[in-house]
């Protein structure tokens, strides 16, 4: 306090130029409306700056729920997608009963809930990704799980709130897929080696395929839902010893950086594996 | 006559003289407004205090601008020169000589050559700040120190025929301060 009087008293003079220098200026503000428009103008510019970057720093800590919001989001829009829906076979509902149905209804087949990936390895020889959703939350066994550039792979095991994924990254994961150009079907595996590259076996050498061309999941699938990107074709060996191309598939997905994901339950994937394991009587 | 009433007299004088003849003057050219109201700041007394003067160049600045309703326009610029006056006779005068035996700053008192220099840095800067603070920016340099340059040239001219006219003996001080 003594030192402020001190200081008060030694610049004295200048401390009253500099009063009398401000008063100049609210009186010139004051008085004449072209100083008041720049003082205003001046002084906006300077708290405007200010505004934005505390505004930055806001939302940066918002962006947690920000993010959570825009997923359940997306879940919402992806459950009303039409591929979700299978239209049912007309022809035949009316020859069952053709007057009490309505032959425009449709039957929902799958459906898609959000999850967040709280486990992932992509540098072993059996990759295997954590979801924090299970059991309780209507997660089953043989679900698909997509990301949103492309497919990640099956539910293997469910607790009651986690749930544990076989990544196509894994040795033992074969996912029915179709060159999205002729939809000539073949198998996705991978070989252990890059995480980045899939194979695709089994396309007989009759396909045209080009380096690029799209791969899809096929109809056939148990538990995807069909013409979903898989990835893309990077390179092709012809086997010479077999009637079969191998091709290298560079993944949509980037296992590397996946932080959510979707489940995809089909509603009548019990019925299709029962009938697909039934042994065949004849 | 006293000192307090010879200023006192001065201050009005050179109050009515810039608004009621000056800014009457019809423009000359863009550059060019008449100004030599402010000499009254630097005919002030040498042994002034220094908080005094700024109040007196405050209280004489706003006087102006009641008159020609420009509230502070012209009082900033007159502050500055009472805050600036006492560095600048500090580095041109003679420290034991002079301030102890005139009163005021004059030809005599000082000599020609540092009285021209303390007339001309003086008016120069109250010209800039005063054409400064009525635009707000630089604009075209050129035409800003253009203008800055007429004024002050003008008002030299209007202070050399003042030295003239109203030429002051320098008065000595009496020895019994």
């Amino acid at each position: 306090m003594k030192n402020i009087f001190i200081f008060i008293q030694r610049n004295f003079t200048f401390i009253s130029f500099l009063v009398l220098e401000i008063a100049c200026i609210v009186l010139l503000n004051n008085g004449s409306k072209t100083h008041q428009v720049f003082f205003t103008s001046a002084s906006n510019e300077i708290t405007g700056r200010f505004d934005k970057q505390y505004n930055n720093w806001r939302y940066y800590f918002s962006l947690k729920e920000t993010n959570d919001q825009l997923v359940a989001e997306n879940a919402r829009l992806r459950n009303l997608l039409p591929v979700n829906f299978q239209a049912i076979d007309t022809s035949k509902i009316t020859f069952l009963d053709s007057t009490l149905r309505d032959s425009l209804g449709k039957m929902r087949k799958y459906t898609v809930f959000p999850a967040k990936v709280i486990g992932n390895t992509v540098t072993l020889q059996a990759n295997f990704l954590t979801l924090e959703r299970g059991s309780l939350q209507g997660v089953k066994k043989g679900m698909a799980v997509i990301s949103t550039s492309g497919i990640v792979g099956v539910v293997v095991a469910v607790s009651e709130n986690n749930a544990r994924v076989m990544s196509l990254l894994h040795r033992n994961s074969r996912v029915s897929a179709m060159l999205k150009k002729d939809n000539i079907s073949g198998s996705i595996e991978w070989d252990g080696v890059n995480p980045n590259f899939l194979l695709l076996k089994n396309i007989p050498k009759s396909a045209k395929v080009v380096m690029g061309d799209s791969v899809l999941t096929s109809t056939y699938s148990a538990n995807f839902p069909s013409h979903l990107l898989i990835g893309t074709v990077n390179s092709i060996v012809a086997d010479p010893s077999s009637n079969f191309y191998t091709l290298k598939v560079k993944t949509a997905t980037n296992f590397f950086s996946i932080q959510y994901v979707y489940l995809v339950e089909n509603l009548r994937y019990t019925e299709q594996v029962n009938i697909e394991v039934t042994p065949e009587k004849n | 006559m006293s000192d307090y009433i010879k200023n006192i007299i001065r201050f009005i004088l050179f109050i009515f003289f810039q608004v009621f003849i000056l800014n009457e003057v019809p423009p000359l050219h863009q550059f060019i407004v008449p100004y030599i109201y402010f000499l009254f700041i630097l005919w002030l007394p040498f042994n002034i205090n220094r908080f005094f003067l700024l109040i007196i160049a405050f209280a004489f600045g706003t006087t102006l601008d009641y008159f020609t309703g420009t509230g502070g326009l012209h009082a900033a610029p007159c502050v500055l020169i009472a805050y600036l006056r006492p560095f600048l006779l500090n580095l041109l005068i003679p420290q034991d000589t002079t301030e102890n035996s005139y009163i005021e700053p004059s030809i005599k008192s000082m000599g020609w050559a540092p009285y021209s220099l303390y007339i001309v840095i003086l008016t120069f800067l109250h010209h800039f700040l005063l054409v400064l603070i009525e635009w707000l920016q630089f604009g075209n340099f050129v035409y800003f120190i253009g203008k800055v340059s007429g004024t002050t040239a003008i008002s030299l001219l209007l202070i050399f025929i003042a030295e003239m006219l109203f030429f002051r003996k320098g008065k000595f001080r009496s020895n019994s301060v």
